[in-house]
């Protein structure tokens, strides 16, 4: 709970932790990775990591039929989301779509309510309302896990107009940024389009960060996106300042996107990122993958991102293979402990059906029931 | 209202909640009589107007809001008052600024959209069906979304199939939702001033062809509850139940048949969901008969739902099956006359209700 208490009372936290510690949710001021301190390096290493072994168990649970519906993997993209977000603010908006539980667990998620939430457990993040698609954390100010194709995009747009509008009518005196992550796929839904042209209209700082990993589902980018290799200029069209980065090597995301969220956070504007990465698995658990080819995946598992961090952090002497065993040990105690407590967490109740419809319950709001407003969160 | 739940202002520490509206008996509210003669739009404009003064977090965007004074002049004057930053006009972009507001509202601010008609709503389908009614339930109960959706619904005067919709079958079909549907300037200022203050998302439906009815509309403050209908005549012959523009209609039908001694119940049922069914059970105890008067299609309607509920729950005090008058089950036809045959008319109420006696 301590994110949870920064969220909520982030004077005091302001005053206590060094901006450079990942502890003090306030983005690092250093100009280049290279120049981080090491905890702040060593965090994304442990991060990424989790992200990795997070993933591997959520896939085993899976197969054994313990997560049921739609469940998309983020392996082999984990640089992103734990750069990206470790470009940010802690109370910086974070929306992204339904290959969510990188971006939960890099915004500070517990792997515990993670897992639980596909469990399908009152103790997921959602109380087992939403599933593998739909991870919101509020004390984490992540809005979600969206389901449908690009509709996150509108709404990102809306992340960076709340605060903007709570800066300059209410006072706040607060400069966001909004992180808006999107699929390949998003490019070509129409509201994409009028977000874009939202955000640069009326000045809106969120960053569209396009986890390019090359397929809409099964559709090759080529197949679905026209002149996709040379999609910042469409960004462009809109006035938007986009770039095209890297997006398997960590510390290269920290070196070009982070000037990009300060001048957003400085100059309340938008940006469009397409950040090439790839993803090990297939679009869900449920693809057999035709499309693509053994030795394709092959070659970016080859280029890993977190392999990469870790001989970088090995040169830089942040962390020894001694270190790097026992911190793999760490992560998977904690994410084998993840789905143990998914498996004893209680399922919910049946009165649980009905709470949640309605902030405001009232009578004769629907002809089966009288909705009820819920119990507590227990993230809250 | 219950108490606030708990979207309280954790992201909004520095702003202070403004009490909730404190809803008083139906003979403790103001006059509905007196010499404050004003049009319904100028009623909305009160309502609006009145809430973002007092409530900081309220802003109004949409089409030709603000430089134009609205599509329809409902927001005349607002821009000047409240400044570009919280009357907001959008691109015609239903789907893009929709989704936007939403996601402010999840945030804790209390956006009023407004759309020039709901006809023009489809394209935001996504956001406004997918997004603002279960965004509380998907979310565990973490994020909330009080926003107001309001604009034009139904057929506006020769406008054709596609400008001409009538929401509320397809929309109040969803949970998380709630949907009021004022049909005069009293009920039209109450009513959006207690959607705005509402922790859900309201469906708020208006009509271009009421915006310019005239009648008193108090200047003090008054919040009218959803679900509690209103018994704007009383008869014993029939009940007619409505909900919008057609309580017009059967107002003017009910004094057709006074004419002839024929005295007809008219309620308002003013909000859908939630629908007061218990006023409609006290009618049908009086009348045995009820008619429903709709202004969508009667294939899975607000009259369909409404006679689904009235046999389940007060079947036996019925004299005969109840009856429902929706548009003709057609596309909104063009030509006056034909228009006007399609809608519910009064002399369709007229010949319904004679059928029933």
């Amino acid at each position: 709970m301590t994110q949870a208490t920064a969220a909520s009372n982030e004077q005091s936290t302001m005053n206590t932790a060094k901006a450079d510690s990942p502890a003090s949710g306030l983005a690092p001021t250093a100009k280049t990775a290279a120049e981080l301190p090491k905890e702040v390096l060593v965090k994304w290493l442990y991060d990424m990591q989790l992200i990795r072994e997070f993933e591997n168990r959520t896939m085993q649970a899976y197969q054994q039929a313990q997560i049921g519906g739609f469940c998309h993997i983020y392996t082999g993209q984990e640089a992103v989301a734990v750069g990206t977000i470790g470009c940010t603010n802690h109370d910086d908006p974070v929306i992204t779509a339904y290959r969510d539980h990188g971006h939960a667990l890099a915004r500070g998620m517990t792997p515990n309510a993670c897992m639980a939430e596909m469990f399908g457990k009152t103790t997921g993040c959602a109380k087992g309302k939403g599933g593998s698609m739909h991870m919101f954390d509020r004390p984490n100010w992540l809005f979600g896990g969206h389901g449908i194709v690009s509709a996150q995009t509108p709404m990102g747009a809306g992340f960076a107009f709340a605060a903007k509008y709570e800066n300059e009518v209410m006072g706040t005196g607060k400069k966001k940024v909004t992180l808006c992550y999107m699929g390949d796929g998003a490019l070509d839904q129409g509201c994409f389009h009028e977000a874009q042209n939202l955000a640069s209209l009326w000045d809106l700082p969120v960053i569209y960060i396009l986890e390019n990993n090359g397929y809409s589902m099964g559709t090759a980018i080529h197949r679905h996106t026209a002149n996709a290799e040379n999609l910042i200029d469409r960004a462009k069209g809109y006035g938007i300042k986009a770039a095209k980065i890297d997006g398997l090597d960590i510390m290269n995301i920290y070196n070009e996107f982070k000037p990009i969220v300060d001048e957003c956070r400085e100059n309340s504007r938008p940006a469009f990122i397409d950040l090439k990465t790839y993803r090990y698995q297939g679009h869900s658990m449920s693809d057999p993958q035709k499309y693509r080819t053994k030795e394709e995946v092959d070659t970016y598992k080859d280029k890993d991102s977190i392999a990469k961090l870790c001989s970088d952090l090995m040169n830089m002497g942040h962390i020894d293979e001694a270190g790097w065993k026992s911190m793999r040990k760490e992560i998977s105690d904690i994410v084998r402990a993840s789905v143990e407590h998914a498996e004893a967490a209680p399922i919910p109740e049946a009165s649980e059906l009905y709470t949640d419809v309605y902030a405001n319950p009232q009578k004769n709001l629907s002809p089966t029931a009288t909705y009820t407003h819920g119990t507590k969160n227990p993230l809250m | 209202m219950t108490t606030m739940p708990m979207i309280e202002s954790d992201i909004h520490p520095a702003v202070d909640n403004p009490p909730l509206p404190v809803f008083v008996p139906e003979d403790q509210m103001p006059s509905r009589v007196g010499d404050r003669i004003i049009q319904y739009r100028e009623a909305l404009k009160e309502a609006m107007s009145e809430e973002m003064r007092k409530d900081k977090r309220v802003f109004l965007c949409g089409e030709e809001v603000a430089q134009y004074n609205g599509a329809y002049k409902i927001s005349q004057g607002m821009l000047d008052e409240f400044g570009p930053k919280r009357v907001i006009d959008t691109p015609i972009s239903e789907n893009g600024f929709a989704g936007m507001a939403i996601a402010a509202a999840m945030t804790g601010l209390r956006p009023i959209v407004e759309f020039m008609s709901w006809s023009f709503s489809f394209v935001a389908a996504d956001p406004i069906l997918n997004n603002a009614p279960k965004m509380l339930y998907m979310s565990g109960g973490q994020f909330g979304c009080p926003i107001v959706f309001r604009g034009n619904d139904g057929a506006g005067g020769q406008l054709a199939s596609t400008h001409s919709w009538c929401v509320e079958a397809l929309y109040a079909n969803v949970p998380g939702l709630k949907m009021a549907i004022p049909s005069n300037p009293y009920d039209a200022k109450g009513l959006l001033k207690t959607a705005i203050n509402d922790p859900d998302p309201v469906f708020f439906m208006e009509s271009e062809r009421m915006l310019g009815d005239k009648a008193h509309v108090p200047e003090e403050e008054y919040y009218i509850p959803f679900g509690r209908a209103r018994l704007a005549r009383e008869g014993d012959a029939v009940t007619l139940v409505s909900f919008g523009r057609p309580v017009n209609f059967c107002l003017e039908a009910a004094e057709t048949l006074a004419a002839e001694g024929i005295e007809v119940d008219v309620l308002d049922m003013r909000t859908i969901r939630p629908l007061d069914i218990e006023s409609i059970i006290e009618r049908v105890k009086v009348t045995n008969k009820v008619l429903v008067v709709d202004q969508s299609w009667p294939f899975a309607s607000i009259a369909s739902e409404v006679m689904a509920q009235i046999c389940e729950t007060c079947f036996d005090w019925l004299d005969m099956a109840p009856a429902r008058l929706n548009t003709a089950d057609v596309p909104t036809p063009y030509a006056k006359g034909l228009e006007y045959d399609y809608l519910p008319n009064p002399e369709r109420i007229v010949d319904a209700v004679r059928k029933m006696l």
